[in-house]
C-alpha cells in the first residue's frame, strides 16, 4: 500500500508517491471511520448476497440510510 | 451439529459444535499455537517489555516520588502510556483467557446476519477509530479539570489505574457478550440476565441517568457560551453549517461524506475567525452578548427540534462534522503536548486533597474523586454504545479485545491529555476561573484577592494578569468561568500558541477549544435526546402499545417533549443555581455515569456466572465493588451528610430554616428568592440521588442473585440457561490486533492462496 516503486521512476518521483499513497490511505482509513464507504460496502455485499434484484442506487441507499437512523438512533458518548 | 470425527484439520479438533467449510482454510488460528506465542519469550520480546515496565517505572516515580518544584508533561505520557501497554499486553489476556474465551470460529453477527447496512464487516483499524469516535467525546475533557483542584496526582492514578482495571474491563465485556447476543442492547441484557425486576430497573435507571448525563454536558456548553459573543457566533453557525451540509448530502451529491465534511470544516474554521471579527464590532458584541439563562433556553428549544426533526438534516452532517474534528483535536493535543512538553506546577496533592471544602468541588477525595472523574477511568454511558452499533460491525470474536480494552484505553489517554493541559497553567488562574461567582466575586479584582487569600504555596495573582488572560484568549471576562471547558481551552491555547503562532494566535486557539467541545457535546445531546425519547417510547409501549409505533408523529413528539424538559429543568436548575451550578451538579453527572457501570458490570457479572467462570469472576467482582461502594458512598454523602457543602438536604434543611427565620440573604444566596430557588434545587437532587441509588441496588442485588443460582446451579450440575445466538461457522479469518502476529500472517497468506470465487470478499479494506 505505501509507496512501491514504479519501473522507471526516479528516487524523487517514488517519494512523491510514497507520500500521496500513504495521503491516500490516511483519507481512506479516516473515509471509513466516518461511515463514507457505506455505499461500497452495501454493494459488495449485494454482489456476494446475489439476491437477484437490482442494488439501490447511490442516491437511494444514502437516503435510506439516514431515514433508518430516524428510528435507529446511536448514542454518543459524553 | 457435531464433530466431524475423521477430520485432522487443525481447526476441526475444538469440540465447540461448530461444522467448518471443509473447503476452506482454519477461521481462527489454533489455540494451542496462539497460546505458543504468547508464552515464547525472546530475548528481543523480553528486552522490549523490560524497558517498557522501567520507562513507565520512572515515569511513576517521577509523578508520585520525587515530585519536585515543577513535574515536566512528558512524564504523564510515558506513565499512562506504559501502564496501559502493559495492561493491554497482560490484563487483557487474562480476562480473555479465563473470562471471554472468543472462538474466531463462530461468525460474528456482521457475517451471520450480513445485511450489507446494520450488519456490516468493518476492519478492525477503521471499527477502532469508529468506535473511539462514539464513545469519546466532552466528558474526558471536563472531569479531570475540575478533580485538579486536588492536585495532579489522585486523578492521574484513579484515570490509569481506573481504566485498566474497570473501565476498559467494562466496555470489553459489554461488547463481547453483546456480539454473543447479536448485538443485542444493555437493557435487553439485563431483562434477560436479571430477570423483570431488575431488568425493568435497569432500564429506568438507564433513562433517568440520560437525562442527568445530558443536562449537565449542556450546562457545561452554556458556562462556556454565557456572555461570550464571539463563543455564541461561532458555536452558533454550527447549526446553519450542519443543514447545509445535510441538504448538500441529501440532494447535491449523496455519499460525498468525505467532501462535505472538508467543506464542513473550512467553514467551521470561517466560523471561529468571523467570531472574533464579529464580537469585535460593536452590534456583534450586543447581539451575541447573552446571558447563561437565554442560552439555556436557546439550548433547551434547539434540543426539541433538533430531536424531531429528520436525521439526515441536522444530526448526521454534524455528526459526521464532530468525528472529524475528534479524531483531528485529538490527535492534535497529543502531539502539541509532547512537543511542548509544558512544566507543571501544580503540587501532587494541593491543600484540597484532605479536605472536603473545596472551591471547585465540594467533598473528600473518597469518593467525590472518583465520581468527579468518571469518562477516562469508568464511564457506564460506554456500555450503551458497546452494546449498540460496534458489536454488529466486528469482523472476528478476538477483535473485541483491541476495539473494546484497547478503544477504552485511548479515551483514558485523552483524559490525561486534559489533565495536563488544565494544570500547565497558572495555578491561581485555575482557581479563579473554576470557582462559582459567589466566591470570586466576578471581578478580577475581587477574584485576585479572593485567590490570594486561599493561602496556596506559590500563588500570587494580580487583576492585571487575570485582565490580560482574558483579553489574550479574545474574551471579557475569564473570571468563575466554571464547566472545565473554559479551563481546557485556556490551557490548550496556552500550549498551541508556544506550538503554532504565539500569544496573536491564543484567541483562536481558545474559541477553538469552545468549538470542539461544544459540538461533541452537542451532537451527544442530539443523540441522547433521541435514545432516550425511544427507550420512553418503549417503555410506554408496554402499557399503551400505539406508542411503540415509531413513525407516529404524537407519540413521537410527546416523548420527546418530556425527555427535552426533563433534561431542560435540571438544566435551568444548574443555571440559576445560586451555589454556582456545576459543582453542586457535577458530582450527580459522575455519580450517575458511575451507576450506569455498575449496572453493565453486574450484568456482566450474571453473564460470566452463568458461563461457569467462577473463579475468575473477582476481574469482574472487583471493578463492581469499586464502583458500587464509590457511587452508594458518594450517593449516601449526598443524601445524609450533616455538612450543607456536601449533603443535598442539609443544605435544604439549612436553607429552610434561613427562610423560616425570615432572613432575606444566606451563604451565597442574596435575595429571598434566591434562598427559595436553592430549596427547590437541593430538594431535586436529593431525591434523584435517592432515586438512583435505589435502583442501582436493586440491579445489584438480582445481579449477585443470579450469580449465586448460577454457581448452585453449576455445583448441582443443572445447566444455566445460555441466551447467546446459536453458534454459526465463520468462513473468513482477519488478525485480531493492530499488527498481525506470525501465525496469523502464516494464515492470511494460506487465505489469499484461495480462489477468489470460495473467499468471502474482504471487509472494508485490510
Amino acid at each position: 500500500m505505501f509507496g512501491s516503486k514504479r519501473p522507471g521512476s526516479t528516487d524523487a518521483a517514488a517519494d512523491m508517491n510514497a507520500v500521496i499513497d500513504g495521503f491516500r490511505g490516511f483519507a481512506r482509513y479516516l473515509g471509513g471511520v466516518m461511515g463514507a464507504d457505506a455505499y461500497t460496502k452495501y454493494l459488495e455485499h449485494h454482489a456476494a448476497a446475489g439476491q437477484g434484484i437490482p442494488p439501490l442506487t447511490e442516491r437511494e441507499f444514502w437516503r435510506d440510510h439516514t431515514d433508518r437512523q430516524d428510528s435507529n438512533p446511536q448514542s454518543r458518548c459524553c | 451439529m457435531g464433530i466431524m470425527p475423521h477430520s485432522t484439520q487443525s481447526n476441526l479438533q475444538v469440540d465447540d459444535g461448530i461444522v467448518p467449510d471443509p473447503a476452506l482454510p482454519p477461521t481462527g488460528i489454533d489455540p494451542g499455537v496462539a497460546d505458543a506465542e504468547d508464552r515464547t519469550w525472546t530475548p528481543a520480546k523480553i528486552a522490549l517489555w523490560a524497558a517498557i515496565a522501567l520507562l513507565g517505572g520512572v515515569a511513576w516515580f517521577m509523578l508520585a516520588i520525587v515530585r519536585g518544584e515543577t513535574v515536566n508533561a512528558i512524564w504523564f505520557v510515558f506513565a499512562s502510556v506504559c501502564t496501559y501497554l502493559i495492561g493491554y499486553r497482560f490484563y487483557s489476556k487474562v480476562i480473555e483467557r479465563y473470562l471471554t474465551k472468543p472462538n474466531d470460529r463462530r461468525a460474528t453477527p456482521a457475517e451471520y446476519k450480513a445485511d450489507g447496512k446494520d450488519y456490516v464487516r468493518t476492519d478492525r483499524n477503521v471499527l477502532f477509530g469508529h468506535h473511539f469516535a462514539a464513545i469519546a467525546g466532552a466528558g474526558p475533557l471536563v472531569g479531570p479539570i475540575i478533580a485538579a483542584q486536588m492536585g495532579y496526582l489522585p486523578g492521574t492514578i484513579w484515570i490509569i489505574i481506573g481504566v485498566v482495571l474497570a473501565g476498559a474491563v467494562q466496555d470489553y465485556l459489554v461488547l463481547f457478550f453483546s456480539m454473543r447476543r447479536g448485538g443485542r442492547s444493555l437493557g435487553q441484557m439485563a431483562r434477560e440476565e436479571l430477570g423483570v425486576i431488575g431488568g425493568t430497573a435497569a432500564l429506568v435507571a438507564t433513562l433517568l441517568i440520560m437525562v442527568i448525563i445530558v443536562a449537565i454536558l449542556a450546562l457545561v456548553v452554556v458556562n462556556a457560551l454565557g456572555e461570550s459573543p464571539w463563543g455564541v457566533f461561532s458555536v452558533g453557525m454550527t447549526i446553519p453549517i450542519a443543514l447545509f451540509m445535510g441538504v448538500y448530502l441529501r440532494y447535491l451529491r449523496p455519499g460525498k461524506v468525505m467532501e462535505v465534511s472538508l467543506i464542513g470544516f473550512v467553514l467551521l474554521m470561517a466560523a471561529i475567525i468571523g467570531g472574533g471579527a464579529v464580537a469585535g464590532t460593536e452590534w456583534g458584541a450586543a447581539v451575541f452578548h447573552l446571558d447563561k439563562v437565554t442560552i439555556a433556553w436557546g439550548l433547551i428549544i434547539y434540543g426539541f427540534i433538533a430531536a424531531v426533526l429528520p436525521v439526515w438534516l441536522l444530526l448526521a452532517p454534524r455528526d459526521y462534522l464532530s468525528t472529524f474534528m475528534k479524531i483531528g483535536v485529538i490527535a492534535m493535543l497529543a502531539v502539541a503536548v509532547i512537543v511542548v512538553r509544558p512544566e507543571v506546577t501544580v503540587p501532587a496533592f494541593s491543600e484540597f486533597a484532605s479536605r472536603d471544602n473545596g472551591p471547585v468541588l465540594s467533598g473528600s477525595l473518597f469518593p467525590f474523586l472518583f465520581v468527579t472523574i468518571a469518562c477516562g477511568a469508568l464511564s457506564g454511558f460506554h456500555a450503551l454504545i458497546a452494546s449498540g452499533t460496534t458489536p454488529k460491525l466486528l469482523e472476528k470474536e478476538r477483535q473485541t479485545r483491541f476495539i473494546g480494552y484497547g478503544g477504552m484505553l485511548m479515551e483514558s489517554f485523552v483524559a490525561i491529555m486534559a489533565l495536563v493541559a488544565a494544570i500547565s497553567i497558572d495555578r491561581g488562574l485555575y482557581f479563579a476561573m473554576n470557582a462559582p461567582a459567589a466566591l470570586t466575586g466576578g471581578t478580577v479584582e475581587t477574584a485576585a484577592q479572593w485567590v490570594n487569600s486561599l493561602g496556596l504555596a506559590g500563588v500570587n495573582i494580580t487583576p492585571d494578569f487575570l485582565a490580560e488572560t482574558a483579553r489574550n484568549v479574545g474574551e471579557q471576562s475569564i473570571v468563575s468561568r466554571t464547566g472545565g471547558a473554559p479551563t481546557l481551552a485556556v490551557g490548550l491555547a496556552h500550549i498551541m500558541q508556544q506550538f503554532i503562532g504565539g500569544t496573536a494566535m491564543m484567541a483562536f486557539w481558545y474559541h477553538f477549544a469552545i468549538m470542539f467541545e461544544a459540538l461533541f457535546i452537542l451532537t451527544a445531546v442530539d443523540a441522547g435526546t433521541r435514545v432516550a425519547r425511544f427507550m420512553l417510547q418503549d417503555s410506554i409501549g408496554n402499557f399503551v402499545p400505539k406508542f411503540k409505533e415509531h413513525s407516529w408523529r404524537p407519540g413521537a413528539w410527546l416523548c420527546t417533549a418530556i425527555m427535552v424538559a426533563a433534561w431542560g429543568a435540571v438544566l435551568l436548575m444548574g443555571v440559576t443555581d445560586p451555589l454556582g451550578g456545576i459543582n453542586t451538579l457535577f458530582p450527580l453527572f459522575g455519580i450517575a455515569n458511575q451507576l450506569l457501570a455498575a449496572i453493565a458490570l453486574s450484568v456482566c457479572m450474571a453473564i460470566a456466572a452463568k458461563r461457569g467462570s467462577f473463579k475468575y469472576l473477582w476481574i469482574v467482582a472487583l471493578p463492581l465493588t469499586f464502583a458500587a461502594v464509590v457511587t452508594i458512598t458518594a450517593s449516601f454523602y449526598k443524601i445524609f451528610s450533616p455538612v450543607p457543602a456536601v449533603g443535598y438536604f442539609a443544605n435544604n434543611a439549612a436553607f429552610a430554616k434561613a427562610l423560616a427565620d425570615g432572613k432575606t440573604s444566606f451563604g451565597t444566596a442574596k435575595t429571598q428568592l434566591a434562598m427559595e430557588a436553592v430549596v427547590r434545587n437541593t430538594m431535586i437532587q436529593g431525591w434523584l440521588s435517592v432515586i438512583f441509588v435505589v435502583l442501582s441496588i436493586i440491579v445489584i442485588i438480582t445481579a449477585v442473585l443470579a450469580t449465586v443460582k448460577a454457581f448452585r446451579n453449576a455445583t448441582r450440575g443443572v445447566p444455566n440457561p445460555n441466551h447467546e445466538d446459536p453458534a454459526v461457522a465463520s468462513r473468513i479469518f482477519a488478525p485480531a490486533g493492530v499488527i498481525p502476529t506470525p501465525a496469523e500472517r502464516e494464515l492470511m497468506a494460506e487465505w489469499e492462496k484461495l480462489p477468489a470465487d470460495v473467499r468471502f470478499e474482504k471487509a472494508g479494506q485490510h
